[in-house]
């Protein structure tokens, strides 16, 4: 009999066997509420598939070493929440500048500082997209349910190591500890992505941009084949070692965020229901967003023309999915998140005075509810 | 001697960045050196290091090279040796980057016994940022943070890193050049965490505030003040002075980190087989 596929997961532990999944091998973390589960799993789980868990004595150990595992070759992840995420910036920042495939999950808890560290929140948005120094873009994918977490820490890895890049799997306490149904997809269903490699013997250039579809992405030796290549934070030229010269130092620098941004409309992804009519849309993420097409679907029952786009893909941001809805005739735009507005910023930036952008915000760990988004959509009309 | 070490090094990248009389140039010979007495692959060796003066030096150096962020080349070579024990990882670090922002990262480090060899480059100065007072900067001397003299007590290296359980512990001095090659060989040789104190001077912004206006003076104080660890043990402590010992302090064997691991990993995928 074949055996069944379907597990009742907690979110953090769909994110430890998605990541398993995608060829995750080695793992540093450091113990932080909500995420502890994470790297309590990956200790358990890591070492049975012949990986490698490591506790490291802080948050910017753990980012540094998952760095350095993944030059050496492996597919490595990082978790922690709001205090670890701040201190982590330094090491993704050089990840992103030294083009080091990686993901780092953050589950989100109240901030600002300590907070409320077992309450859910979503006030990193804007820290996962900015909070490093210098201009880079950033892959940020933020899953509502657990079979999400599943299939998209899948797909942080699979971005990660075709882009040469740190992806942040962006999750909340609620999404993370929340027990639910995952089915898992058959061994030959799964899409595992590697990172291109240099060809043996060949003169590497690891950090030259080459020919084709893809040619703006590099491919990464590991250390140990052969290659001995430099790695460096420092603004460096195609043969990755430093420069002054602004020349070379521009086309770098630029690279490293048109990769992310020339794809925008490939890694954007997002769940739309009744857009197509909609005079009323609800945008939202993460956990409020379950709230969110709650309301949604109560008030299409009783025939109120509103509709739904759930951000899956946080950043790069949908621009373009938000304008296409907003081109039909759009009475208001209401955004449900948990922080005092960080998306509905972001919205109303798209929609550039084309409809009014109205937040339903909570920020001391009370979940928004489906009524409170009936309430603002009931007070546009 | 007389082997040609040019080819550990990435000669197109020269001229160095380091002043003139710096001391950097001779703790790098003595690595490649020691690299070459050993007859290391150089694929199969990756140099880490952090942020300063001495953390540019594996931008010089053939191998797998990483400069990664300010104190934090033991976190990043932790990951490196992980994911690959079989390649000899040697981190290159000064006192700032190992004692001050990265301190943390030293002391768990020696804890674990994880199988690195760190080389401190220790010129007892923020050099890159023109002459800060570090932890290890002695009391009394002048800094460009320390204009009244240095305030706070400083931090023996060695002591330290013993402290924290590091199973291989030495100093020497780029004035005692072949003996600083021989205990760097010895580091790499050790299985579990190494350290090597490595004196070296920085006239430009150390010495020139501290009476010893050039390279040469600095390497004569190193002369003058370095004593063997057998003599310092036997020297009355109102004799010690400014005088410092150098030498092996510790070579002990201890279960190393990896390996230690690697028989974790055993015993789970046994496990999980069994079922």
């Amino acid at each position: 009999m074949e055996e069944s596929r379907s597990r009742l997961y907690q979110g953090n532990e769909a994110c430890v066997e998605g990541a398993i999944a995608a060829g995750m091998r080695f793992f540093a973390g450091y113990p932080i509420t909500p995420s502890t589960e994470i790297a309590e799993l990956c200790s358990v789980r890591l070492p049975q598939v012949g990986g490698t868990f490591i506790q490291m004595e802080d948050e910017i150990a753990s980012m540094a070493a998952v760095c350095g595992a993944s030059l050496a070759g492996l597919k490595a992840m990082t978790a922690t929440s709001g205090p670890g995420f701040s201190l982590k910036q330094e090491n993704i920042g050089f990840a992103a500048e030294a083009e080091i495939p990686c993901v780092i999950v953050n589950v989100q808890r109240v901030g600002p500082s300590t907070g409320m560290p077992t309450s859910p929140a979503q006030g990193d948005l804007m820290q996962a997209r900015w909070g490093r120094h210098g201009d880079q873009e950033i892959v940020v994918l933020s899953p509502a349910y657990v079979d999400e977490v599943y299939s998209l820490t899948i797909e942080a890895f699979n971005i990660a190591e075709e882009l040469r890049t740190p992806v942040i799997l962006l999750m909340d306490e609620v999404v993370g500890h929340l027990r639910e149904k995952v089915t898992l997809p058959k061994p030959g269903d799964l899409v595992i992505k590697d990172r291109k490699k240099p060809v043996p013997g060949s003169r590497y250039l690891p950090y030259a941009p080459g020919e084709g579809e893809d040619g703006d992405v590099p491919p990464l030796a590991a250390f140990g084949d052969g290659f001995r290549f430099h790695v460096t934070g420092l603004t460096h030229g195609p043969d990755g070692f430093p420069t002054n010269s602004p020349s070379v130092g521009e086309p770098q620098i630029k690279r490293i965020n048109s990769k992310i941004s020339s794809r925008r409309e490939k890694l954007c992804k997002a769940e739309e229901l009744f857009t197509e009519d909609a005079d009323i849309l609800v945008v939202s993420f993460g956990s409020s967003a379950r709230s969110a097409k709650k309301a949604v679907k109560d008030l299409r029952a009783v025939g109120v023309k509103v509709g739904l786009l759930r951000l899956i893909t946080l950043w790069p941001f949908p621009e373009h999915v938000i304008q296409r809805i907003a081109a039909g005739k759009l009475k208001a735009v209401i955004v449900p998140e948990m922080n005092l507005g960080q998306l509905a910023r972001e919205v109303r930036r798209c929609l550039d005075g084309r409809a009014p952008v109205i937040g339903v915000n909570r920020v001391a760990g009370k979940l928004i509810e489906p009524a409170d988004v009936i309430r603002a959509v009931q007070e546009v009309k | 001697m007389g082997s040609d070490l040019t080819k550990y090094l990435r000669v197109e990248k020269l001229p160095h960045i380091w002043c003139a009389g710096c001391g950097h140039g001779i703790v790098t010979q003595a690595i490649v050196r020691a690299i070459d007495e050993l007859g290391l692959d150089p694929a199969k060796v990756t140099i880490v290091s952090g942020i300063g003066c001495s953390s540019r030096a594996p931008g010089y150096m053939n191998f797998d090279t990483l400069h990664t962020t300010h104190g934090r080349a033991i976190a990043f070579a932790t990951g490196v040796k992980l994911a690959r024990p079989e390649l000899k990882v040697i981190v290159i670090t000064g006192d700032g980057d190992a004692a001050a922002i990265g301190g943390n990262h030293l002391i768990h480090a020696a804890r674990r016994n994880i199988d690195l060899t760190v080389v401190c480059y220790n010129n007892s100065i923020y050099g890159m940022t023109s002459g800060q007072y570090s932890p290890v900067t002695p009391l009394g001397s002048f800094a460009s943070t320390a204009p009244y003299g240095m305030v706070e007590r400083p931090f023996d290296l060695c002591e330290l890193v013993m402290g924290a359980g590091g199973t291989f512990v030495a100093r020497s001095t780029t004035y005692h050049a072949r003996h600083l090659t021989n205990v760097i060989k010895q580091a790499i040789q050790h299985k579990g965490f190494s350290f090597v104190d490595a004196l070296s001077q920085c006239p430009t912004y150390f010495g020139r505030r501290n009476n010893m206006k050039d390279a040469l003076a600095m390497l004569n104080w190193y002369k003058e003040n370095a004593v063997s660890r057998d003599d310092w043990a036997k020297m009355p402590p109102a004799e010690r002075g400014s005088k410092f010992p150098i030498g092996v302090f510790r070579d002990e064997e201890a279960p190393e980190y990896c390996e230690t691991y690697r028989k974790v990993i055993e015993k789970a995928m046994e496990e999980v087989g069994a079922k």
